[in-house]
C-alpha cells in the first residue's frame, strides 16, 4: 500500500491559556484525557447503580442510608421500590454501554495515541474533535438530569423498547421528561460518535508519517480505524431511530405507535406505527456496537501483550484480517436479538447463519494469542495481568454466544441471566480489561508518571477473581430460567435461588470496592507517581519514541520517518531485545510473524 | 505470579464446569412434545462449548506456568507452522461445528416454528397488559367476537373490549385469568398485547414469545403433563413486570371439560 508523507494541514499553533489548554483544547492528548475522565465518571456512577439492584434483588425491604435524598419517590425511606429498580437498570445499561465502554476503549485511548502511532501531530479535524467531546459531555449532562427531575428516570432499560418508551408518562413513571432525556442524550451521543468517527478514519487515511504504509500501522490503531468505520454506519443509524422516537413522544407522529393501544384505560391517539421498526433500528446499531466496544479492547490487548511477550504475534494480518471480518459480519446479525420479537420464522434461521460465522474470526482472534504465547518471554505486569484476563474473559463469554446465537435455544434462553452473563462478560468485563490494561501500560505516557505495580496487581486478582465469581453464577441461574429486569424474587418461583443471589451480591460489593484501590492509584500516581521514562516498557511503536508527556504536537519539529514494522521484539538491536518503528537499524534476525 | 495465575486460572475453569457437569442448574423437566428437541441441542451445545472453555482455559494457564518468570534475556521461539494452523483449526473446527448446530438446531426451531396448528387444535387468545394476563375461548360456536379497544373497561371486566350488545359471536366467549388447557391437545394461540410489549414464557413448557403490539401474533403446543405452571412476562413492560404473572393449568379432558362447564355458567 502507499505511503503517505501528509502532515496535518491544519496544524493549530500551541494552545494558551487555561481555557484553551485543559477546556476547549483542540489537542487530541487532552480530549483524549477528557473522554477517559468522563469514562470514569460514568463507569464509578454505573457501577453504584449496579450495587444499589444487587443490593435489592436480595434485600428487597433494607433502608439503604442517604438513599432518600437522591430519590423520595423512587426510595421512599431508603427503601428501592420496583420501579426505582427499573430506573437504576436503565441508567446502568445506558451509561455503561454508552460513555464507558464507547467512550474508554475507543473514544478515550484512540484519541489519545492513534495520531502519535501513524506519527500525526494531531487528529485531521481538532475542531470536531474538541467537538466531539464536548456534544458527548453534554449528551452525559442531559441523561444524569434525568436523576433530578421529579419524575424520575426512565424504565424502559437500555433499549428502550417502543411503545412503552414512545406513548409517554401514561404507561408509567418515568417515561416522561425521564424518557425524553434519555432520548435526546443518545442523540446527542450519536451525533458527538459520528464526528469522532469520521475524524478518525480522515485521520488514518491522511495523516499517516513517512514510511508509515497500512500494514505498518500497530494493531491497536488498526482496532481503532476498523471500529470508526464501525460507528460510523451504527450511529448513523441510531442517531435518525431516537429523533423518530422523540418525534413519536413530543409531536404526535406514530413512527413506532400502531393503532388501538389502550394504555392506562386511555385509548392512544396514534396508528400505523410499528413497534418492531425501533428494534430493528435499535438492534442494527446495537449488535455492532457491541464490536466498538471489544475490538478496540482486543486490539489494546495486542499491542500489549506482543511487548509483554517480547515477540510479535504469529500473524498480525490474521488479527487484522478477522477483525474486519468480525466488523463486517456485525451488520448481519441484529435480528438475533429478535428472535422472538414476531419476525418471520425464517428470519430466525437467516440471522442465526451469520451470528454463528462470527464464531471463526473470533476464534482466530483467540487461537493466534494463544498460539503466539507458546516460545514467549512472557513479562509479569499489572498490564500484561489484565491483557491476559481478558483472553480468558474473551474465551468465557464468547462461548455462551454458542448458545444464544441458535433459535431453538433462545426460546428457553431469551431474557434470562444466561443472556446477562454472556453480554457483561464478554462485552463488559473484557471490554474493560482492555481499558484497565491500557491504562497500566500507558498512564505514564499519558501523565509523565508511572502507576504504582503493586496496586495494580492486587486490582487484578480482585477484579479477575471476583468478575469470574459474578458472572460465571449468572449463567447458572439463566439455564434455571430465572428472568432478568424483574426487581425481586423473594415470593416467586426463583425463591430457591436466592442464596446463589446473594453470593453474587457479596462478590459484586467486593469487586466493585477492589476498583476503588484502581481510583487511589489513579490519583495517588497521577501526582506522586515515579516519574516515567520515555519507554518504560521497551516498547518499539512510535508512542515510546516521544517524551512521557509527549509535547503538544507530539514530535516537537521532527517527522518521524518508519522504517519497520511495528513489533520488532526479539531480535538484536543496539537497545536490548528490539529496534524502535522510527529507528534506520537493522535487525540482524529479523522479527518472526508477518 | 505467572505459576499462580496458571494455577488460579485452572482453579477458576474447573469450580466454573462443576455446577454444569454435575447438572446442578438445569431446566425444569419439559413438558411439552416439542421441548425435547430444545433440550438435546442446549445439551450438545453445553458440550461442545464446555470442551472449548476448558480446552482454551487450560492451553492460556499452561503457556502462562510455562513462559513466564524466564531470564530477562531469555530466547523466545514460535510454533513452527505458525498462523496458518491456527486458521485452519478455527475453520475446520469452528465451521463444522457451527455447521453442525446450525443445521441440527434448525429442526428444534422448525418444530416449533414452521409447522401449522391441527385444524381441530383448541384455540385460545392470550392478551397482555400492565400487569396481567387475560385468556379467551371462543366458546360453543367455535368463533372469537371481534375487538373494539375503546369498549375496555377493566372495572366492569371487560378486558378485552367486547361488545356482546352488538357481537354475536362475542355472547359466548369465555374471559379467564388462567390459561387451563386440556393435556394432550393441540392448542393454537393467538397472541394480543392491549398496551405495551410483553411476553410469554412458560419454563417447562419451552415456549417463550413476545407480544407486539399491533401485530397478532400465534404459537400452537401440546403441553405432556398435567400440572400448574407460572407463566411469566419476558419483555421489560414497566413498573410491575416483575409481577406479571398468570397460570397455565393443565388438566384432563374430563377436568377441563367441567372447567369449561363453570366458565361458562359463570359468564
Amino acid at each position: 500500500m502507499e505511503e503517505t508523507s501528509a502532515q496535518p494541514a491544519h496544524v493549530h499553533a500551541p494552545p494558551q491559556g487555561f481555557l484553551w489548554k485543559y477546556v476547549f483544547s483542540l489537542d487530541h492528548k487532552v480530549i483524549g484525557k477528557q473522554y477517559y475522565a468522563l469514562a470514569l465518571v460514568a463507569v464509578f456512577t454505573g457501577m453504584v447503580l449496579s450495587w444499589l439492584m444487587r443490593f435489592h434483588l436480595v434485600w428487597p425491604n433494607a433502608h439503604i442510608p442517604g438513599l432518600e435524598f437522591l430519590s423520595k419517590v423512587g426510595a421512599p425511606g431508603g427503601v428501592i421500590t420496583p420501579e426505582y429498580y427499573l430506573s437504576l437498570l436503565t441508567m446502568h445499561g445506558t451509561l455503561m454501554v454508552f460513555f464507558v465502554l464507547t467512550n474508554a476503549p475507543f473514544a478515550a485511548f484512540g484519541n489519545y495515541f492513534l495520531p502519535i502511532q501513524i506519527g500525526a501531530e494531531d487528529m485531521a479535524f481538532p475542531r470536531f474533535n474538541m467537538m466531539s467531546f464536548w456534544v458527548t459531555f453534554s449528551a452525559f449532562i442531559v441523561l444524569v438530569l434525568a436523576f433530578f427531575i421529579p419524575d424520575g428516570p426512565p424504565i424502559s432499560g437500555w433499549t428502550a423498547y417502543a411503545p412503552l418508551s414512545a406513548v409517554g408518562s401514561d404507561a408509567g413513571p418515568g417515561l416522561g421528561w425521564g424518557q425524553n432525556c434519555w432520548a435526546i442524550s443518545i442523540a446527542l451521543f450519536c451525533a458527538g460518535s459520528l464526528l469522532g468517527a469520521l475524524n478518525f478514519i480522515a485521520t488514518t487515511i491522511d495523516l499517516r508519517a513517512k514510511g508509515m504504509t497500512f500494514m505498518r500501522m500497530p494493531i491497536c490503531t488498526w482496532a481503532w480505524f476498523i471500529t470508526s468505520c464501525i460507528a460510523l454506519l451504527a450511529f448513523a443509524v441510531l442517531l435518525p431511530a431516537c429523533i423518530l422516537l422523540i418525534l413519536d413522544r413530543t409531536a404526535g407522529t406514530s413512527f413506532f405507535i400502531p393503532s388501538g393501544l389502550v394504555v392506562s384505560d386511555k385509548l392512544q391517539p396514534h396508528s400505523g406505527g410499528s413497534p418492531l421498526l425501533w428494534q430493528h433500528l435499535f438492534w442494527f446499531f446495537g449488535h455492532p456496537e457491541v464490536y466498538i466496544a471489544i475490538l478496540p479492547a482486543a486490539g489494546i490487548v495486542s499491542h500489549i501483550l506482543i511487548n509483554s511477550m517480547r515477540k510479535p504475534l504469529l500473524s498480525a494480518k490474521a488479527i487484522i484480517y478477522s477483525m474486519m471480518s468480525i466488523a463486517f459480519l456485525s451488520y448481519m446479525v441484529w435480528g438475533h436479538h429478535m428472535f422472538l420479537s414476531g419476525m418471520n420464522p425464517l428470519s430466525g434461521l437467516a440471522f442465526s447463519f451469520p451470528t454463528l460465522t462470527i464464531t471463526i474470526p473470533a476464534t482466530i482472534l483467540t487461537l493466534i494469542w494463544l498460539g503466539s504465547l507458546y516460545g514467549a518471554n512472557i513479562r509479569i505486569t499489572a498490564a500484561s495481568l489484565f491483557a491476559l484476563g481478558f483472553i480468558s474473559m474473551f474465551v468465557s463469554g464468547g462461548v455462551s454466544g454458542f448458545f444464544l446465537a441458535q433459535p431453538s435455544i433462545d426460546i428457553y434462553l431469551h431474557a434470562t441471566y444466561f443472556v446477562v452473563g454472556h453480554f457483561h462478560m464478554v462485552m463488559g468485563v473484557a471490554a474493560l480489561f482492555g481499558v484497565f490494561s491500557g491504562t497500566y501500560f500507558w498512564f505514564g505516557k499519558m501523565t509523565g508518571r508511572m502507576m504504582n505495580e503493586t496496586l495494580g496487581k492486587l486490582h487484578f486478582w480482585i477484579t479477575f477473581i471476583g468478575t469470574y465469581c459474578i458472572f460465571m453464577p449468572f449463567h447458572y441461574l439463566g439455564l434455571v430460567g430465572n428472568i432478568r429486569r424483574y426487581s425481586t424474587f423473594v415470593d416467586d418461583f426463583m425463591g430457591p435461588l436466592m442464596p446463589l443471589h446473594k453470593f453474587i451480591t457479596i462478590a459484586a460489593l467486593i469487586t466493585g470496592a477492589a476498583q476503588f484501590i484502581f481510583l487511589y492509584n489513579l490519583i495517588y500516581s497521577r501526582f506522586k507517581g515515579a516519574p516515567a521514562p520515555d519507554n518504560p516498557w521497551e516498547g518499539t511503536t512510535l508512542e515510546w519514541s516521544v517524551p512521557s508527556p509527549p509535547p503538544w504536537n507530539n514530535f516537537g519539529d521532527k517527522h518521524p520517518i518508519i522504517y519497520h514494522d511495528p513489533y520488532q521484539y526479539g531480535v538484536k538491536g543496539s537497545k536490548g531485545d528490539y529496534i524502535m518503528q522510527d529507528s534506520p537499524e537493522q535487525a540482524a534476525i529479523p522479527a518472526s510473524g508477518d | 505470579m505467572g505459576k499462580m495465575f496458571a494455577v488460579v486460572l485452572v482453579i477458576i475453569a474447573l469450580l466454573s464446569a462443576y455446577p454444569i457437569v454435575t447438572h446442578k442448574y438445569v431446566p425444569p423437566v419439559d413438558i411439552s412434545t416439542h421441548g425435547h428437541a430444545i433440550d438435546e441441542q442446549l445439551n450438545d451445545t453445553m458440550a461442545e462449548a464446555g470442551l472449548a472453555f476448558l480446552g482454551a482455559q487450560f492451553l492460556l494457564a499452561f503457556f502462562i506456568w510455562k513462559f513466564t518468570g524466564l531470564k530477562r534475556d531469555a530466547k523466545v521461539s514460535s510454533i513452527p507452522a505458525g498462523a496458518k494452523i491456527m486458521v485452519a483449526a478455527a475453520f475446520i473446527l469452528v465451521g463444522t461445528e457451527v455447521l453442525a448446530l446450525g443445521v441440527f438446531g434448525q429442526k428444534a426451531w422448525a418444530n416449533v416454528y414452521f409447522t401449522s396448528p391441527a385444524p381441530d387444535a383448541l384455540q385460545v387468545q392470550a392478551q397482555a397488559e400492565q400487569f396481567a394476563f387475560y385468556f379467551r375461548y371462543p366458546g360453543p360456536d367455535g368463533k372469537f367476537g371481534p375487538l373494539h379497544p375503546d369498549k375496555i373497561d377493566e372495572g366492569s371486566g371487560n378486558f378485552f373490549g367486547l361488545d356482546p350488545a352488538n357481537d354475536v359471536e362475542s355472547r359466548d366467549d369465555v374471559v379467564a385469568a388462567e390459561m387451563a388447557i386440556p393435556v394432550n391437545k393441540e392448542i393454537h394461540m393467538l397472541m394480543h398485547a392491549k398496551d405495551v410489549g410483553h411476553s410469554f414464557f412458560v419454563r417447562e413448557l419451552r415456549i417463550q414469545q413476545d407480544f407486539v403490539p399491533g401485530l397478532d401474533l400465534s404459537l400452537h403446543f401440546t403441553a405432556t403433563k398435567i400440572g400448574k405452571y407460572e407463566i411469566v412476562c419476558t419483555q421489560l413492560c414497566g413498573l410491575g413486570h416483575y409481577n406479571m404473572k398468570a397460570y397455565l393449568n393443565v388438566l384432563s379432558q374430563d377436568d377441563f371439560d367441567k372447567w369449561m362447564k363453570e366458565k361458562i355458567a359463570e359468564q
